[in-house]
């Protein structure tokens, strides 16, 4: 099997959350995304979140339905790590360093647009669940990030039926739903 | 009212759930009513943002997992925590101060210890207070911390069932009172103190935060390390989910913050405090010392970070001196565990380790940590 090939079961992997591969990923390319963190300016700590960030801009292109990474993915993580980096850097006033180019990089510009933008989705979301309160919250996580089962959720949470616990659930959505979008266009 | 009826059909469009003429008056009804199909392409973009969301969180959780196992073995270094410059600084300008408040402290806690040893006799209970709620043993100074049920204890032989009936209604009468957590939520493997193991001579039972109760054998006690590993024998334990917390393998940092829960009283009970020394009573490198309040009952508590790893097992505090308590090291969890691995019937186990308390508030925390820990009761 050739490289390109096994990138692409990893990114598969990926897509599906296997922790196998995203441990491979990690020892892969971990220590060269260290390098160029620490060489211009950053930490060890710096070096680990950029690259958890890395890592979730690869999750959400590795989910796209046509997906396909078109260079190397050593290539990709790179690229996404410095202009990451770079961007941060800006952001604290440091952009003192002139970053040399280390390695091949490719443009990420719409990757990391897009990452932006969903990053921001993500927050809006994750505050809407944090004013919602229980047991909204938990419900709707059950059904819609643990995706268990609505008679399992009954039970659970003690609704006498699994319709019970569905009327419940379009209840929290409902205001989810309010809260959500009331952020949304106070951004927008 | 309307609204949950257009959710509920969007959900059911979307997951083909519908039937096939239900789909075309679905279809039929969006294309005549303009404002019921814009409400529809609202739901459909929050049906999707949802399950982004929802998708983009359990990948974090994996990759905080992924990333907590490396920085473990070594392969990722992290600083545990940032400490702002503006806190040294202070510990400059404090520092004589402290200095000789530390030095009082020590002088203090020095006369403490002098005192205390003349009472300790090593291998008995001497100064430590066993945190089990038993029978006090007179002229000790530590208790270990499991209560034991005075009252009841007395009637025990006339009301002793053959039989454990988990989930019945009855409740069996119980001598002693303490905690324990899972540390395998597959094959349902529990950890306590091996001292409150000591006086289940008849029946081990186990007890959820809803009052439901299930029988366990103990299949491993180390009284050195004062460690036991229970297995839940009942077939009406409901298997739980991946722990929340992970157990560490390298000994607590000096001041790090933790919590505990545990059945000092018949509800769980939540406690704070942070690690005061690296080692235990009389320098017993076993456990650690915390600061904190315990009581009896709070045997086997788990000890807990702020990010959601396991560093104890609460066991004893000191009588003479209030707020310390002793936890042993959770590395002695590892060792135990692989003890019981060699024996034929339990190799089974294995410790699981989950991060899925990570920066999560505290109160979000405890709650997905509390089905995980059990009072354990036994006669």
């Amino acid at each position: 099997m050739n490289t390109f090939e096994q990138e692409k079961i990893l990114l598969k992997g990926l897509a599906t959350e296997d922790k196998t591969s995203i441990e491979r990923i990690y020892r892969e390319h971990y220590n060269m995304v260290k390098s160029l963190v620490i060489n211009n300016s950053g930490s060890a700590d710096d070096a680990a979140d950029i690259f958890q960030e890395a890592m979730i801009v690869l999750f959400e292109k590795a989910k796209q339905e046509h997906f396909e990474l078109n260079c190397q993915l050593k290539t990709f993580i790179y690229s996404i790590c410095r202009r990451l980096w770079l961007k941060k850097l800006q952001q604290m006033n440091r952009y003192t360093v002139q970053s040399e180019h280390l390695e091949e990089t490719v443009p990420v510009e719409e990757e990391i647009e897009n990452h932006e933008k969903k990053q921001n989705d993500f927050t809006l979301m994750e505050n809407a669940m944090g004013k919602i309160g229980e047991p909204c919250k938990s419900l709707l996580e059950a059904y819609y990030i643990q995706k268990k089962h609505m008679q399992e959720i009954a039970a659970v949470f003690g609704y006498t039926n699994a319709d019970n616990a569905k009327t419940q659930k379009y209840k929290c959505l409902v205001r989810l739903k309010k809260l959500f979008f009331a952020q949304y266009k106070n951004v927008e | 009212m309307e609204d949950t009826l257009l959710i509920d059909a969007v959900e059911r469009f979307v997951n083909g759930e519908m039937s096939a003429q239900e789909k075309i008056y679905f279809e039929d009804l969006r294309k005549n009513n303009p404002e019921l199909d814009q409400a529809v392409v609202e739901q459909l973009f929050f049906l999707n943002e949802l399950n982004n969301y929802g998708g983009t969180k359990s990948f974090k959780h994996a990759l905080h997992e992924v990333e907590a196992n490396l920085v473990s073995e070594g392969f990722i270094s992290k600083a545990p925590a940032k400490q702002p410059a503006k806190v040294i600084q202070l510990w400059n300008k404090y520092k004589r101060i402290t200095a000789v408040a530390a030095s009082i402290a020590g002088l203090v806690s020095i006369f403490i210890a002098s005192v205390v040893s003349t009472v300790t006799n090593k291998g008995k209970e001497g100064d430590l207070k066993l945190l089990s709620d038993i029978t006090k043993i007179q002229g000790d100074s530590i208790n270990k911390m499991s209560i034991k049920l005075d009252s009841l204890a007395e009637s025990k032989n006339s009301n002793l069932p053959a039989v454990t009936k988990s989930t019945s209604v009855t409740k069996v009468v119980s001598k002693f009172r303490a905690t324990g957590f899972l540390i395998d939520p597959n094959n349902n493997y529990i950890v306590t103190n091996a001292h409150v193991i000591n006086d289940a001579k008849n029946y081990l039972i186990i007890e959820n935060n809803k009052g439901q109760q299930f029988s366990a054998r103990s299949i491993y006690v180390n009284k050195q390390n004062d460690i036991a590993i229970l297995k839940v024998t009942d077939k009406d334990f409901k298997k739980l989910p991946s722990l929340p917390y992970s157990i560490r393998k390298r000994n607590a940092d000096l001041g790090e913050q933790v919590f505990m829960l545990g059945f000092p009283k018949q509800e769980i009970v939540y406690g704070e405090g942070y690690v005061s020394a690296k080692n235990g009573f009389k320098m017993d490198t076993t456990y650690c010392q915390l600061n904190t309040s315990a009581n009896e009952g709070s045997s086997g508590s788990p000890v807990i970070t702020k990010n959601g790893e396991l560093i104890g097992i609460i066991t004893s505090a000191e009588n003479d001196a209030d707020g310390v308590v002793f936890a042993i090291k959770s590395a002695n969890i590892y060792r135990a565990a692989d003890e019981v691995k060699k024996m034929k019937d339990y190799s089974d186990i294995k410790i699981s380790s989950g991060s899925a308390l990570r920066g999560l508030s505290r109160e979000t925390q405890i709650k997905k940590m509390e089905d995980y820990v059990f009072m354990i009761k036994g006669n």
